[in-house]
């Protein structure tokens, strides 16, 4: 998959929201990226753009879109319908309430394939039971018959990466698959995305602000900050060698066992993002940067490459 | 799930003894009952006689509990202004408001739900600036009013529909959009405030990330959901409607039970006039209880414990 100069703009009462500016993604098959930054950064936009599934009141712009070998920029609705829970999955942030309260769970996760592959209601059943069972849930046939409600957060997490799966797509998006859920959860899950990756060779796209999975999970990184990526690269190059503020602001958030004297504060990046509203110039983020000069007001950087094939937007990377 | 419905059912039936309370005093505290029954010219004797011969010179909660009691079983007494059985009357009136009611659901369903789901798919347009006009003037236009326009054109301009009468189901449709479209509205803006609500939530982007046609979209994920609450309003509307039957029945001359009610009150019929209130709030307190039930049955959440 390959994605240029992805926009996504929205009306706002005070003035046009650059949701996502001129974000660039590629990935491989099999391949992990990791798409990292506070809330509200963009991440959610920049996946829904991917699936077709923005807001009403959004719009996206493109200058290249290709999925396996295919044209996308200008596929319409009925071609990115094909797609869709086919081709590509997208699992979401919110497990409680992704799923119909009204339909059994056995109907939800049919569905999506009785529309790709059509056939019998019990091959597809047969399917979903097939990977409720693969997803690590017990008595999946009694499971089958009951509702959302019946179920925890973690369950139905579970149940909705069985449903992404489904139809054994060859991109999968995990929009922070962990973030609602208990903390012994996340881990399960995350263990089990990162299992079934291997085991269907999907390309992955995990959306996530948390740099502990980032560390265990990607292959490459890709940092975003008020819309836009501020840097990417391999993750062992962007965790040795961290070269955007902002990145190196996030590595310190984290707690490292040992490198915090007792007592000492954990860091954190002080100041709050500005929304991407109206007319933008220079860098969004000098009015947290430490290392901010008069140049990052007005100039605009793009990203450039660093060695070992880390990009970084910031006036470091110019000198 | 039946265990709601018993629960449900308990509190209906206590409502219902309420009504019969309310209903029974209503009558005995607004008119001398002997009075009324002796008729115009009768002499204080023949009150008298008449308030001893049938006990109401004995106390209200007696005189209740017997009124009740007969009333469990159908016994309504006589009508003092057609001098037949009250029960016999209003079974044989019931049938008109029945059909009444429902086709004037059934129109008002029919509109409302179709149009509430088009003004929600486009907000802001010009189909939903119309369905908002109709809503309000609907719901400012008195329904005489409206129905008179109706027997107007269709009846009197364009002769097409009779406006007299219950013979054939032709007499019925003119009475039907006439009470009908008074429930249109209230139900037309909760299928679009449902619909809006349902289309901007998680499971729509979940139905619509597995590639779903908006067809199944729509009905099968969004209307399902929508149409919940509509359901009990529905019921609740049936119940105004039929309150609204009697000015509608009399304007288009239709024999049924709000036809029988204002015969009933300008005759002051008492026994006729309680045993209306009291069925059509009755009737009232079924659909309430069905609706219930049906709410409950359309959410799993509910359902299933
Ligand atoms: N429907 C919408 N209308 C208006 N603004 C929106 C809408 N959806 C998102 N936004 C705004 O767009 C920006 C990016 O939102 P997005 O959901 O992509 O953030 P995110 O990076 O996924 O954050 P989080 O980590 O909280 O999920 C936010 O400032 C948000 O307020
Ligand atoms: S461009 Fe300037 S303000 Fe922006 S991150 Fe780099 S140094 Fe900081
Ligand atoms: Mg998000």
């Amino acid at each position: 998959m390959q994605v240029e100069g992805l926009r996504v703009d929205i009306p706002t009462p005070m003035g046009m929201l650059h949701a996502v500016r001129g974000v660039d993604l590629a990935l491989e098959a099999g391949e992990t990226l990791c798409l990292v930054g506070e809330s509200g950064c963009g991440k959610s936009l920049s996946a829904l753009a991917l699936m077709g599934l923005l807001p009403r009141a959004a719009r996206r712009s493109l200058s290249r879109f290709s999925f396996a070998g295919e044209d996308l920029q200008r596929a319409g609705e009925r071609r990115m319908g094909d797609l869709r829970g086919n081709r590509i999955a997208m699992i979401f942030q919110e497990p409680m309430t992704s799923l119909n309260p009204s339909w059994s769970i056995g109907n939800q996760l049919e569905e999506g394939w009785l529309r790709h592959r059509g056939g019998s209601t019990a091959l597809a059943r047969e399917r979903a039971l097939h990977l409720l069972e693969r997803v690590g849930i017990t008595g999946a046939t009694s499971r089958l018959g009951q509702y959302p409600h019946q179920l925890s957060g973690g369950l139905r997490q579970r149940v909705m990466i069985a449903m992404a799966l489904m139809c054994e797509p060859a991109l999968m998006i995990a929009d922070e698959p962990t973030t609602a859920l208990d903390v012994t959860v996340q881990a399960q899950i995350l263990h089990l995305l990162k299992e079934l990756q291997r085991e269907f060779g999907m390309g992955l796209i995990l959306i996530t602000h948390d740099l502990g999975i980032v560390a265990r999970v990607a292959d490459r990184v890709a940092v975003m900050y008020a819309g836009e990526i501020v840097e990417q690269g391999p993750v062992a190059r962007l965790f040795s060698h961290p070269s955007h503020p902002y990145t190196r602001g996030l590595l310190d958030c984290i707690p490292v066992p040992g490198r915090l004297a007792p007592g000492e504060r954990l860091g954190t990046i002080p100041g709050v993002v500005s929304p991407p509203i109206g007319a933008l110039h220079g860098c969004q983020f000098r009015n947290r940067c430490s290392e901010a000069e008069d140049a990052c007001a007005t100039r605009a950087f793009e990203l450039r490459e660093l060695s070992g094939g880390q990009r970084l937007r910031c006036r470091l990377a110019a000198t | 799930m039946l265990q709601y419905a018993l629960k449900r059912a308990v509190l209906a039936l206590l409502v219902a003894l309420t009504v019969s309370l309310v209903c029974f005093l209503l009558v005995n505290l607004s008119t001398d009952v002997a009075t009324a029954m002796a008729g115009e010219g009768a002499t204080a004797e023949t009150i008298d006689a008449i308030r001893t011969q049938y006990g109401f010179d004995r106390p209200l909660a007696v005189q209740y509990f017997e009124w009740l009691g007969r009333a469990t079983l159908g016994n309504f007494g006589d009508s003092l202004y057609f001098r037949t059985p009250v029960a016999a009357l209003v079974l044989q009136r019931m049938p008109t408001t029945m059909i009444l009611g429902a086709s004037a659901l059934g129109f008002a369903l029919a509109l409302s739900i179709p149009l509430g789901v088009i003004a929600a798919l486009k907000p802001n347009s010009w189909i939903d600036r119309l369905t908002l006009t109709i809503a309000v003037v609907g719901q400012a236009m008195p329904s005489f009013w409206f129905a008179l326009l109706l027997m107007y054109l269709f009846g009197v301009t364009l002769q097409l529909l009779p406006i007299s009468g219950g013979d054939t189901w032709l007499h019925f449709i003119l009475p039907a959009i006439a009470l009908g479209y008074y429930a249109a509205p209230a139900i037309m803006r909760l299928t679009r405030s449902g619909m809006l609500e349902v289309l901007e939530s998680d499971y729509i982007r979940t139905a619509r990330a597995k590639g779903l046609r908006n067809t199944s979209v729509l009905f099968k994920h969004a209307l399902r959901n929508a149409v919940a609450p509509v359901v009990a309003l529905a019921a609740v509307q049936l119940g105004f409607l039929l309150g609204g039957s009697v000015v509608i029945e009399t304007i288009f001359a239709l024999n049924g039970l709000g036809y029988l009610a204002w015969e009933a009150i300008s005759h002051n019929d008492f026994p006729v006039v309680q045993a209306v209130v009291l069925l059509i709030s009755l009737v009232y307190i079924v659909l309430t209880l069905l609706a219930d039930i049906a709410n409950a049955w359309l959410d799993p959440r509910i359902r299933i414990g």
